[in-house]
């Protein structure tokens, strides 16, 4: 046995097992030492300095990036150490918009928990404001920069664990800013609205965008009746708002709470998670029975949803065509919902609750859109739900349970397991097993999916064939298992991504939390949730069931596909960037050559100067104005042209000189008409 | 066809370092060279060639100030405003400078992108006062009526060069 090592923290001796740094020994010893950058998803920064400790012999040092050594003598609670860290806070306080009483954040600003556990009572400091402009661009959050207190925690978990990196440091000095590229607006760059930054964003610098208001106006509206359907995340968190324990379920209190509110209807978003399930299961059969478009990836995440349009166009197509539950249940609210209760589908109001702050964009996407009726009209997330419920001044706790309403409101356990990644996975076994052997299984839990690792992976014997699936979330781990399936390193006929690390149920719309620990509890319920439910498959729903006979028809039928289903489209990370290379006059039209990375490797920069030579040489140059684009989100197919209003795919020299003279002979025609 | 050769340029540069992210500082460097600043849509273009973000990439473009996102001018002019020239009516200069080149408001750059006119700290040439520098060229003791010629000489020059390319 090797010897043992350890430290001792304020006198007490602390055993070192396998802690990284000082901090998480301190915090081993029950102590806990005040930090805005440190978190242990994350990388280690060691810029806000307010974890100093006193070491004997080093004197101060940082705890988050000090390594333990064998029978260090650490100090937490020091005079000097003391004065320090309410100097830090003052600062920070100097430094920011003091708006506190009418700030979002509230209770949970770590910034204001300081400075009343550290009893900063006054700033002694002149303030240092700044006025820099709120960016609320973004469907899904608001960006005030006036709050930030630059711990970088934001940047870190968008590049690190998402593997986007939207936002970064930028300036420098006084002058330093944490902003999205060249300063644009969130919804301008490549931003996937997972919400993870708000999560870890110590003050309201970050914070998800509140719909609260529409809904109210909604709800006081007597010409309409609001429906609302409940993520299964939600059911398993909303309680920690009001000093519950994490994973603890309070569906029939979400009913209750929803119904004094004064919602109309109140639906399950789990009831459209088993519908989920058949048709995604289906749609799977179908793809390996065809060797179409294998692995095919789970749909219901819109920040992954997001991700593989704007960095893996040669994927979009592996996508399940599915819409999400949240998409669905829309679909459905507005047609069959409206019909039933005798109104047009522009009274019906469907508003969603939701563990996720990209839901919000997903409601707004074209896609579901129609004559700017949206299929989904608002969307909360968890804590804006819980912010109505104080604001009604409801006791949550002492509430009796309620019942969601029929036919949308019963689920199965396969639509509840949604809210854990690992849970879209695990439904659709539970229906594809049965689908495929044509047997009845008496059991349903497949455990090899479940677990906490960002990356797992199982094979399963299914009949005759044997399947193998991965389960991601986190979309840096997402991103290398994509390089390593277009490596043809690995293979897989499923992958299920989530953004949010475990899943939806660590959604940034959830109630603010850093410690995994909350999360895990969080699973556990929900897994809980499904044991206590009297099914656990989707096919087993009788609603579904019944929906499909009286309504739906086929399982990926004509009028499914209307409903449930829906087409991606690839796209720019960054709005906005093109070139031009020489300009024609108002009369004419545009040649624009696409130079994103998809279509620059296929030769772009070539059929660039071979077009605009071709122009040259053909007196063209006064009626074409070329440019380039930065990516025509048809990556897949380049390289891309746009000539006119004609995209041409797969474009070669002939191809652009026979659309030129097309477009030139037409224009020509109109020059001579107008004349 | 200009904005062409630039931008080969560009994807030269960046395949010569090896499309690596740590080369990031003197890719800015070389593209710097070659547009004499550093457009947001170059950058975009970096960025992904080089597999990290645009908003990193921009970070790095900011933090230094050698670094610039605004276009410059072909002819860079620094006025020294350091004490020693300052007292020896260094802001007489600029406002001449100003003048002769029909700068408008609030703006540093002729609009054909020929100057660009630019105050300094101190160029250590103290002795020379008042001076300036155009891009290299350090210019001292210098009075308005100078000022003029020197930019008389160039705009000379530039119109000789011009005629050659044209009238070849
Ligand atoms: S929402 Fe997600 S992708 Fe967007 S900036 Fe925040 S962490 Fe990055
Ligand atoms: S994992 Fe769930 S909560 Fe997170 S972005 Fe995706 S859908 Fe939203
Ligand atoms: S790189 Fe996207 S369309 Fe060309």
């Amino acid at each position: 046995m090797s010897e043992e090592r350890y430290v001792t923290i304020d006198n007490k001796t602390i055993l070192i097992e396998e802690e990284g740094n000082l901090l998480e020994l301190v915090r081993k010893a029950n102590i806990e030492l005040p930090t805005f950058c440190y978190h242990s998803e994350l990388s280690v920064y060691g810029s806000c300095r307010l974890c100093m400790v006193e070491i004997e012999g080093l004197g101060l040092v940082p705890a988050c990036s000090t390594p333990p050594a064998m029978g260090m003598k650490v100090r937490t609670n020091t005079e000097e150490i003391r004065k320090m860290r309410k100097i830090i806070v003052e600062l920070l306080l100097a430094n920011h918009n003091q708006d506190c009483p009418t700030c979002q954040k509230g209770s949970t600003c770590q910034l204001q928990a300081l400075a009343r556990r550290l009893g900063v009572s006054k700033v002694r400091f002149k303030k240092q404001n700044r006025e820099l402009p709120l960016d609320d661009s973004s469907p899904s959050l608001v960006r005030d920069p006036n709050k930030c207190v630059l711990c970088g925690d934001c940047v870190r978990i968008c590049s690190e664990v998402q593997s986007v990196g939207a936002i970064d440091f930028a300036y420098r000095g006084a002058h330093t800013v944490v902003i999205p590229s060249f300063g644009k607006e969130l919804d301008k760059v490549e931003c996937i609205n997972c919400g993870q930054c708000a999560r870890v964003c110590p003050t309201g610098a970050l914070m998800p965008k509140s719909e609260i208001e529409e809904v109210w106006k909604a709800i006081y509206d007597p010409n309409k009746v609001v429906v609302g359907q409940v993520a299964p995340a939600v059911r398993v968190a909303l309680g920690e708002m009001f000093g519950l324990e994490p994973g603890v379920t309070t569906t029939g209190q979400i009913a209750a709470a929803l119904k004094a509110i004064g919602f109309d209807k109140i639906f399950d978003t789990s009831f459209s998670a088993d519908l989920t399930v058949i048709e995604e299961s289906n749609e799977f059969i179908n793809r390996i029975q065809k060797n179409e478009n294998i692995p095919q990836f789970t749909s219901c995440c819109p920040a992954w949803v997001k991700f593989v349009e704007q960095y893996y166009p040669e994927f979009v197509n592996h996508l399940s065509t599915c819409r999400s539950p949240q998409q669905m249940f829309g679909a459905l609210a507005k047609e069959i919902l409206a019909n039933d209760l005798g109104i047009g589908p522009e009274d019906v109001v469907v508003v969603s609750i939701m563990p996720c702050t990209a839901k919000k964009f997903e409601a707004k996407r074209p896609e579901f859109n129609h004559n700017g009726m949206r299929d989904v009209d608002n969307v909360l997330t968890t804590q804006e739900l819980g912010r109505m419920i104080e604001e009604a001044g409801i006791n949550f706790r002492e509430l009796e349970p309620e019942s969601f309403h029929l036919p949308f409101g019963f689920k199965t356990g396969a639509g509840v397991i949604f809210g854990n990644s690992g849970g879209v996975s695990e439904a659709a076994l539970r229906y594809i097993t049965e689908k495929i052997t044509g047997e009845k299984r008496d059991s349903y839990e497949f455990t090899t999916v479940r677990g906490d690792n960002g990356m797992r992976e199982a094979t399963l014997t299914v009949g005759s064939k044997d399947f193998s699936l991965a389960v991601v979330n986190g979309l840096g781990n997402a991103r290398n298992l994509l390089e390593r399936i277009k490596s043809g390193d690995v293979h897989y006929d499923f992958v299920e991504v989530m953004a949010c690390p475990g899943g939806c149920v660590g959604g940034a719309g959830q109630p603010v939390y850093s410690n995994p620990s909350i999360r895990h509890k969080r699973t556990k319920g929900i897994y809980e949730n499904d044991r206590m439910l009297e099914l656990h498959k989707s096919q087993d729903n009788p609603y579904v069931t019944e929906l499909y006979s009286s309504y739906l028809g086929d399982i990926g039928g004509e009028k499914a596909h209307h409903l449930l289903h829906t087409s991606y489209k690839t796209r720019k990370r960054i709005s906005d960037e093109d070139m031009t290379f020489s300009s024609g006059d108002d009369q004419g039209f545009e040649v624009n050559v696409c130079f994103g990375t998809g279509c620059f490797l296929k030769g772009s920069q070539k059929l660039l100067r071979d077009i605009l030579e071709y122009i040259r040489s053909n007196g063209l140059h006064s009626s074409v104005k070329v440019g380039a684009s930065f990516c025509f989100e048809t990556c897949d197919r380049g390289p891309v042209v746009k000539i006119g209003d004609k995209i041409i795919e797969h474009c070669t020299l002939d191809k652009a000189r026979e659309a030129i003279e097309g477009m030139a002979t037409s224009t020509l025609k109109e020059v001579q008409r107008n004349a | 066809m200009e904005t062409l050769r630039k931008f080969e340029k560009v994807c030269e540069i960046v395949d010569q370092n090896d499309r690596s992210a740590a080369r990031l500082i003197p890719i800015l460097q070389a593209v710097q060279s070659e547009y004499r600043y550093l457009p947001e849509e170059i950058l975009t273009y970096i960025a992904t060639s080089l597999g990290i973000s645009p908003a990193s990439v921009f970070g790095v473009a900011t933090f230094y100030s050698l670094f610039t996102m605004k276009p410059k001018g072909k002819y860079i002019i620094r006025i020294c405003d350091g004490t020693a020239c300052h007292v020896k009516g260094s802001m007489n200069l600029y406002e001449a400078l100003r003048n002769k080149l029909t700068l408008k408001e609030g703006a540093d750059s002729t609009p054909d992108m020929l100057f660009t006119l630019e105050t300094v700290n101190c160029l250590g040439a103290c002795g020379l006062a008042p001076a300036m520098v155009i891009n290299d060229e350090v210019f001292g003791q210098l009075t308005p009526e100078r000022v003029d010629s020197i930019i008389d000489d160039i705009l000379d020059k530039e119109e000789k060069n011009e005629f050659d390319t044209h009238g070849a």
